[in-house]
This record gives structure tokens, sequence and C-alpha cells, in this order.
């Protein structure tokens, strides 16, 4: 499985506090609609994803996870900076990337926007690009502590496409 | 909450039967209003965390209590080393050691007024605070290692207050059981650069008026008098903590499952205190909590310096310094026995009462200042410690207002800059790089905190003794 989300400029996107908690939509050249979205927690948040294929699902996971600090419209795809990560259940695996993309950010003090994402037997490789925070520009809301197992979910919804999801603590 | 499940047993405390998997009951205190407006799942978590194996007395939850991971958020759990018990890392939360630290200034607020604009762009300007942000202390691994066995001693080792302030903090300022090499490399590349710095979210730095005594007595042991500044911050241990909890939280998993232990919910992964799990997952926290500790210690004495830039000469004694997300072994009065048990509090303040051994000499008459901080709008106060907490939930009290309304609600309902106008206009200085995070920290986000506080003193948990309004507040 292999996925690339293919990153576009900000004026292509909606990229008003409202559309962006209410998530992110774009269409590729396959026609796939794709889009990421918040859910609702009392203390923390939900991020949730949807794809195609898994590893697109786990692309617009992590936009969703960049949504919960700053608008992802506003980050520029300039650095790449690889990630592994790996465990037996898509979950799990889940839970690992967004678990990397969180330990990056914050020893980078980094945002990501663009991912590239290969899943194979139980395995994740992946390229994130992103860029320095930058907090006038950015206007960073809170730092994201950590993945958590709450609401954790990776399934295939009635349409073929996938969801990937889970609560993280802020 | 459906409250048809639960039995009261008078104003401020209710019981959950013990019932399926649960090995004691669970108690929950609040008033007939907290306990109506509090999530259905937190009566589901009390049961979870009521099912594991080794828990003493019961799960109990404090008036602040909101719906977490596995345990609540206002949690407190005893767990039995010698009878399977276990340690969580859910059960002490991902923001390992999270507190808040009052230091005292001693000046009367008409004094700070006139600067209180000039003290706030400072604060800002001087505090790194925010994602992203770095402190000015860059650690190699030797020294990281240092920190983490040595927690605030270490900091004022370096410079950063005085040993006065150690014994103004839970512990004195250090675990003794922190092991290092427990805590992994990704855990420690996330704070080589991150010592001193304040975090976002709900953390913040606040300057606060002392508007109103309610004990005399334990206000003047405090040092406590109407009209004078407080200087209050709340924060954890940064990356550090965060990946220790993450780290273990998927190692408890794995290792509930080794050593036969259901779990409800993997959020309440665990495993017994005596295993190699278990001793590990020990020797992390308490480094964590070390950080977290030197953390706060450096931060008072970057205001501190900050301070004299303004007021040249003034002192500013550390009033306390509490923790509301560890697990601590204590001595426990367990049906008029002592006992060494292992307590969980995740968003819950050790609130120990007069007399306790712990406390300095000048506060043991009156027992332990409990810090509960408020929202930017509203107030916070401090509590002490009572005898009879010790006999309700292991000496325990509640840890703020707790939230009423998710981050996306609180965005869709205020603006940033509408909320710093309004608060502006309260005579209020906010100071952030984030209006989308003051937005969704806005006061009407939280549950009301006076109610929190009084029915925690109705309760029996803790005594009110002082009332704090802000006059400023830096943001992360």
């Amino acid at each position: 499985m292999s996925e690339i989300l293919y990153w576009l400029p900000a004026c292509c996107l909606k990229h008003h506090l409202q559309d962006m908690v209410d998530g992110g939509w774009r269409t590729l050249k396959s026609g796939n609609v794709k889009h990421w979205e918040h859910f609702e927690h009392k203390a923390d948040i939900g991020i949730r994803g949807y794809g195609a294929t898994p590893p697109a699902a786990f692309a617009q996971c992590a936009l969703a996870l960049t949504a919960v600090s700053t608008d992802p419209a506003q980050v520029a795809p300039r650095v790449p900076v690889s990630i592994a990560c790996a465990a037996p259940e898509l979950d799990a695996l889940l839970l690992d990337w967004l678990g990397a993309l969180l330990l990056e950010m914050d020893r980078r003090k980094m945002l990501f926007s663009r991912y590239e994402i290969q899943i194979a037997e139980g395995k994740l490789t992946a390229t994130a690009w992103g860029e320095t925070v930058e907090p006038a520009r950015h206007q960073p809301a809170v730092e994201v502590k950590a993945a958590t197992y709450h609401a954790l979910a990776v399934r295939q919804l009635a349409d073929g496409s996938w969801l990937a999801q889970c609560v993280v603590d802020v | 909450m459906d409250t048809s499940r639960l039995t009261q047993k008078n104003a401020t405390e209710w019981v959950l039967e013990p019932h399926g998997t649960m090995r004691v009951p669970g108690v929950l205190f609040a008033d007939e209003q907290l306990i109506r407006e509090m999530d259905d799942q937190v009566l589901d978590q009390v049961a979870g965390v009521a099912s594991l194996p080794g828990i003493v007395t019961a799960a109990f939850t404090m008036p602040d209590a909101h719906w977490g991971y596995g345990f609540p958020i206002g949690g407190v759990a005893a767990f039995d080393a010698h009878k399977g018990g276990v340690v969580s890392a859910g059960g002490v939360g991902f923001d390992i050691s999270c507190g808040v630290r009052t230091a005292l200034t001693k000046m009367h607020v008409d004094e700070i007024r006139p600067k209180l604009e000039k003290l706030a762009n400072l604060l800002l300007a001087r505090i790194p605070a925010g994602v992203g942000s770095t402190g000015t202390l860059k650690l190699n691994a030797k020294e990281l290692d240092d920190m983490l066995t040595g927690g605030a001693a270490w900091a004022v080792q370096r410079g950063f207050g005085t040993a006065r302030d150690l014994a103004r903090i839970e512990n004195h300022g250090c675990i003794a059981e922190a092991e290092p090499a427990q805590v992994s490399q990704n855990a420690k590349s996330r704070q080589f650069d991150e010592m001193g710095t304040l975090g976002s979210g709900n953390h913040y730095l606040e300057l606060q008026e002392i508007v109103e005594i309610y004990d005399e007595k334990i206000a003047a042991a405090y040092g406590l008098r109407v009209g004078e500044v407080a200087v209050s911050l709340h924060c954890g241990s940064r990356g550090l903590g965060h990946q220790v909890a993450t780290d273990f939280s998927k190692r408890m998993v794995a290792a509930a499952a080794r050593h036969g232990i259901a779990l409800p919910d993997r959020e309440l992964a665990c495993a017994p205190i005596h295993s190699d799990e278990g001793r590990a997952y020990l020797g992390a926290m308490s480094a964590a909590i070390n950080c977290a500790l030197a953390n706060r210690q450096i931060l008072l004495e970057l205001v501190r310096r900050t301070w004299h830039e303004v007021f040249r000469g003034v002192d500013m004694e550390l009033l306390y310094d509490v923790s509301h997300n560890t697990c601590k072994q204590e001595e426990v009065a367990v049906d008029g026995r002592p006992q060494r048990l292992w307590v969980h509090r995740k968003g819950a303040t050790r609130a120990f009462g007069p007399g306790h051994p712990e406390l300095p000499p000048e506060l043991r008459a009156v027992g332990q200042p409990v810090l509960i901080g408020g929202t930017m709008g509203t107030a916070s106060y401090i509590l002490a410690g009572t005898t009879e907490s010790a006999t309700h939930a292991f000496s325990s009290a509640c840890h703020g207002a707790g939230r009423a309304m998710s981050r996306t609600q609180a965005l869709k309902r205020w603006q940033g800059r509408a909320v710093m106008d309004d608060l502006a206009h309260r005579g209020i200085e906010i100071r952030t790089s984030s209006y989308r995070g003051i937005a969704e920290e806005a006061p009407g986000a939280y549950k009301d905190v006076d109610r929190v506080v009084a029915v925690t003193q109705a309760a029996g948990l803790s005594r009110q003794v002082a009332k704090l309004i802000p006059l400023a507040c830096v943001k992360g």
C-alpha cells in the first residue's frame, strides 16, 4: 500500500478557522475525495482522516494532527523527515505513526503538512515534509502531548474507503 | 450524569456500589449540580479503575472530575504492591507531574498596577512559552541525567533559586526513586533544549491579587494578606514526560496481557508494581517528576529575575509547589492502620493535613498548601490539607476548574482577540503568541471553579484559605 498526499498551496485550501475545525477537503486526480476532521472530546480533541487506502487515511489523520496546532495550509513543506515504525495491527500502527510524528515535531520544533506513506507487512515507512515553527506566522494554539488509545480505530467503511482516528492529549 | 446508578451518601459524596468486575466501590465527591453536569463516561471509567488488581478502599473522583483516558481526570486510586497491586501510566497521565507553583511578592497591588503592562510585556519576552519554544539552557546527556536525578535541587545547584525553595516543594523537590536509565533516548532527546519552558494549552504564568481570606490563622502561616500580589505557574514535565507516558502506555498494554490482567480499556494499561515493567515505569515516571520540578524551579527564577528588572531588591518567596499528575508511595491509614501504598493522582492534588511529617516545620501545624488554578478570567484558590481528608481520598483534593466544553466548541463560540479585549476591560492583561489558543482556553469553557472549591471544602477534602483573582496572564 502506498500513498502520496499532494500538498496544495494555501490559496487552494479553505483556511478560515471555522473550516479548519470542520475539516479540509481536497480532490486528487483520481477523483477520490479525501478529508480530515476533528471530533469532540471534553478535555482534548479527536483527529480523524479518511482515504481510499490505509496510508491515505493515515496521511489525512496526520493533517488533522497538525490542524490541532495550526492551519496546515500555512505550513510550507520545505524540509523532509524520514519516519519508520512497525506494529502488527493497523490501529497500533496508527498510534506509532502519530507518536513518531509528535516526537519529530517536538525535538525538531517543526510542523508538517505533506506526507508520503508506504505500509507493507506491518511496517510503515514515510516522509513528512514541513518547516520550523514560526509563532507569529503559524499562531500555534496548542502542542499535542500524545496520541492515545482513546477512540483509536482504523477501519474500512461501507463504501470501501478507510478511516483512521484517535483522541490526542493536549 | 445519570445518577440512578449511584447511592447518595451525603450532600457531597456519591457511591457506585461494586458490580461486575469491580473489586471496590467508586466514590465520587460532588454536589448534586456538579454530579449531574459530569460526563456519564466518568462513571464507566471509575468502574474500570475499581476493577484493577490490588486497588485499596475505593476508586475516587474529585469535584472537578471529567472524562479522561482509562482513569478519569480528577481520579485518585491507591494500590497495594503486596496484594498484586498495579501501577498505570494512564493513571498518571501524559503530562507527568503537571502542577502549580505559587510565589508571594509581598507587594501591594497598588504598587504593581502602574507597572502591570510593562511586567506583562517583560514576562512574555523573558519566559519561553508556546509551541516550539526552547529554553536558554542546553543540556548534554550527563547534565540531563543529573537533572532527572536531582529535580529542583539540581536547578538550585545550577543557580536557579535557593535551597530555601526546596522545603516548599513536594518531596523537597526531588523524588529519590528516579532512574534516568529507564527514560528512553527518544524522551531525553525532547528535553535537551526544553528546560525552563512553560508549554501551551492550559499552562500559564499569572500575576494574581489576593482578594479574600477565609481562614486568618492558616493565611498568616502561609504569609497571605489581602491586596498583596502572588505569581502562579502551571506547567509540567514537557516533552520528556509526554514521551515517557507514550512509551510506557504501549509497554503496559503488552505487560498487562503477559501478567493476565484483563483490561476493559487499553488506556487502563498497567503492570504489577512488583514486575520489571512496573519498576521500570516507576523509575522513569519519578525521573519525569524531577524534570517537572526542575522546570518549574527554573521558571520561577526567570520570573524573579524579570521582576527585579522592574522592582529592584524585591524578594519573592515560594509558597508551595504541588503536582497533580503523579503516582507516589505514601503512608496512608486504611481502616485505622498505616500502610505503604502507591497513590495515583490524575488531575488531583496531594493535600496532606496538619502534622504530616513531610511538611516543613513552619507549615506543619496548619497543613499543606493546596494550589487550585482557575482560568485567566476567574479566581484561583489556596486551600489547606485537612486531617479528615486522609480518611476520605488518601489526602487528595481537586486540581482546577476542569473543562466544561471541548476545544472545538470553544473555538466556534469565542474569538481570541475578543476574549482578550473583554479581559482587558476587566483590568486583566493577557499576553500570548496565539489568539486561537486564547479562544480555546476562554474562561467560559471551564467549570465554575468557585463551586468546585466550595464543594471540595464541604466534602472535607481541603479547607479554603484564600481567593486570588488574575491581574495578568502569559499563555503559551
